[in-house]
């Protein structure tokens, strides 16, 4: 696998745009037509030798090829955007769409990342170390597929609107998130091992959420069923408490039985 | 002899009352009474015209800190070329200006490649993200008066914010099949306060505030045959309560919401809409219920429809790119632009950003070229590089406008403008122009 390491200089005065750090358009480039790609600072059309130190060659293919992101990147947006294959890793903060649409490959953010990442999701794995903001995997703005495929993993909180329109793959936040989970869900697992303020599963049609903390206002739509012994994540059996609903949404029969959205909330 | 103008429109609500009486001066210069209209709009009116309070020239900052009469040229020429130096420029406003002016706008910020925005994106903006999310089951204020017999006001306040929607519209008005007027609705009135509007209501209930996404959770679950697993209390409304509206609601002829900021700016915002629709889709397999944005200003339905035609996107536009258009809320909003310091240039156009936007927003806008194209000081206008003073749309300039159900009407002038003082279309149109010239001459 070859490596391309990038290190921001820090001379956007305004947020710089870095669609092209992907390892898609890296692939088969050496560090000079690298430098060349595009990227935008408002309405101005950059290429990333202004913005970045670039080292090392991309590989044969997008799966060959590794970037590694140095410097501070609090304010680039985009990176790994519409991914399909390869590794990227940014060792800072980063903004805005990181891993937005994203197919394949694997995305680790060592900082935090804003809101809009891993948006449309469809495959891949998108590890955040710090906190997201809101809408993380979420859909675009009036489209009713959010995420499809695919692993989201944070290692800390998340904001609100985690998941909106989910319609498959896992997200995984290790701490707190807070208003509307998995709204108009129509399937995908959300685990979250803190607690959530409310609005668990509003409008859900399918899917799965855990919840290890505490919901402060659940949904009147849910209605509890039964204790169940699930496993949320690989190698955690627990006990939770099964809630079933969204009891004011259309709900589709499979077998003659009708599905329900699910929450889990462990007992 | 003072003239009387019949059928005038009012500039100031969403409402758009077009009954307006305006009596004005021999030499039409000044507006000396209006009837049919409330009292605010009668202020606006008053505003406008050729007299001494009036500004008649740009006014622009000195080194020193005043500001100093310049001419419109000037004015002019300071817009293209900041415009044109700006790497990410906005424009916000247009709640107040005609829909002529909403598209020179557009012009010009596509010309310079920035960010265009309009009130909307601190109003209604986040009915624009359910109505993408969950589409539009709406109507026009007509057949609210002339079939509804249901009328809910969810989170909003319209004896205070549009003072004759009741009486025009909504509760008041014999209409066609509502002959009795008011005797003939049921009005249902849910708000955390207990406004003025909740004071003409047959059903008030009084929502925990934030929760309302629970209540409406609450009402579904009623329509698709659920009543039984509603908790006891939903978000402070005892589950009887419920039952007894959803059941006035359900046997309507015709039941319309008409929701406001309570909805749009409480916790979830767009999602508080998008379950609003929901439930009007609910209720249509019992009734036809329809739903309506109380649109605030005259004409902030306007810029949606005319940037939508433009562009397919009503707001948010982040026109940079110049080959595509990017809308993202959250991102491309003027507020959230303005709070991450995305942005190196502001014009604040029809309406005040000074007082509108949080504080930070305002000292990071601050740090940059500020101009206010507005015919009254306010509190952009006195932190501004540069503030021009324009033709009050509405009052001294005519134009279309869109009412809050997306009627357009078209809106006439009644007195004359002070002398040279351009309307926003004209100025923005000079703007333009400039900037082609400066262009051309290499300026960047």
């Amino acid at each position: 696998m070859s490596t391309v390491t990038l290190t921001a200089k820090g001379t956007h005065e305004l947020y710089l745009e870095a669609y092209n750090v992907t390892p898609d358009a890296f692939a088969g480039k050496t560090a000079d037509e690298i430098a060349a790609l595009e990227c935008h600072e408002g309405n101005r059309k950059g290429k990333l030798g202004e913005y970045f130190d670039i080292d090392g060659n991309g590989g044969d293919t997008a799966a060959d090829t590794q970037i590694i992101v140095k410097g501070d990147c609090k304010k680039i947006k985009r990176i790994g955007q519409q991914m399909t294959a390869g590794e990227i890793i940014v060792e800072s903060d980063c903004d805005m769409y990181t891993a937005g649409w994203m197919k394949g490959g694997k995305v680790t953010v060592k900082g935090n990342v804003d809101s809009f990442c891993g948006i449309g999701m469809a495959g891949g794995e998108f590890i955040v170390e710090g906190n997201a903001q809101n809408y993380l995997g979420s859909a675009y703005r009036g489209d009713w597929r959010g995420m499809t495929g695919g692993l989201i993993h944070v290692k800390g909180n998340a904001g609100n609107d985690v998941a909106t329109f989910m319609r498959g793959g896992k997200i995984i936040i290790d701490g707190d998130a807070f208003l509307h989970v998995c709204t108009h869900g129509e399937g995908g697992t959300v685990v979250i091992k803190g607690n959530v303020e409310s609005r668990v599963g509003g409008q859900m049609v399918k899917g799965d959420i855990y919840v290890y903390g505490q919901i402060k206002y659940m949904m009147p739509g849910f209605k509890y069923v039964d204790d169940v012994e699930a496993e949320a994540v690989e190698g955690e059996k627990l006990t939770f408490a099964h809630y079933i609903g969204d009891l004011g949404e259309r709900h589709s029969k499979r077998k003659g039985e009708i599905i329900y959205g699910n929450i889990y909330l462990k007992k | 002899m003072p003239k009387v103008i019949k059928n005038v429109g009012c500039p100031y609500c969403g409402a758009c009352c077009d009954d307006v009486e305006v009596t004005v001066s021999d030499d039409g210069k000044r507006v000396l009474e209006v009837k049919n209209v409330c009292a605010i709009g009668t202020q606006i009116f008053m505003h406008g015209g050729d007299h001494d309070g009036r500004i008649k020239l740009p006014r622009m900052r000195q080194p020193d800190g005043t500001m100093k009469d310049v001419s419109f040229k000037e004015a002019i020429d300071f817009t293209a070329k900041t415009l044109l130096k700006a790497k990410k420029p906005l424009m916000y406003g247009f709640g107040s200006t005609n829909c002529e002016g909403h598209a020179a706008a557009a012009r010009v910020m596509e010309r310079a490649g920035g960010c265009l925005d309009n009130c909307a994106s601190i109003c209604h903006g986040s009915s624009f993200l359910a109505i993408f999310d969950n589409g539009y089951p709406s109507c026009t204020l007509g057949e609210v008066k002339n079939r509804a017999d249901v009328i809910v006001y969810w989170g909003s306040n319209p004896a205070h914010a549009h003072p004759r929607h009741m009486s025009r519209y909504a509760i008041f008005p014999r209409g066609f099949f509502t002959g009795k007027g008011h005797k003939s609705r049921t009005v249902i009135v849910i708000d955390p306060r207990f406004t003025d509007t909740g004071r003409v209501a047959d059903y008030y209930l009084q929502v925990r505030q934030g929760h309302d996404y629970e209540l409406f959770d609450a009402f579904r679950m009623v329509c698709h045959g659920h009543a039984d697993d509603i908790p006891d209390v939903v978000a402070n409304i005892p589950k009887e309560t419920i039952l007894e509206v959803a059941e006035v609601m359900k046997n309507a002829r015709f039941c319309n919401f008409f929701y406001g900021m309570g909805l749009c700016h409480s916790d979830g915002r767009n999602h508080n809409i998008d379950i609003a629709i929901s439930l009007t889709r609910d209720l249509n397999e019992f009734t036809k219920c329809t739903i309506m944005a109380m649109r605030g200003h005259y004409n902030i339905t306007g810029p949606g429809a005319v940037w939508s035609w433009q562009f397919g996107f009503p707001y948010c536009l982040d026109l940079t790119k110049k080959t595509m258009v990017h809308m993202n809320p959250g991102e491309t909003s003027s507020v959230d632009l303005a709070m991450r310091d995305e942005i190196d240039a502001f014009i604040n156009i029809g309406t005040d950003a000074g007082a509108h936007f949080p504080i930070p927003a305002v000292q990071h806008l601050k740090k940059h070229p500020f101009i206010t194209i507005d015919p009254s000081r306010n509190m952009a206008s006195e932190i501004s590089d540069l503030h021009v003073p324009v033709k009050i749309c509405g009052v001294d300039d005519g134009g279309i406008v869109y009412r809050m159900d997306n009627v357009p009407i078209q809106y006439r002038k009644v007195v004359d403008a002070p002398a040279g003082v351009p309307s926003d279309e004209e100025f923005l149109d000079a703007v333009y122009e400039r900037m082609v010239e400066l262009e051309g001459e290499g300026f960047i």
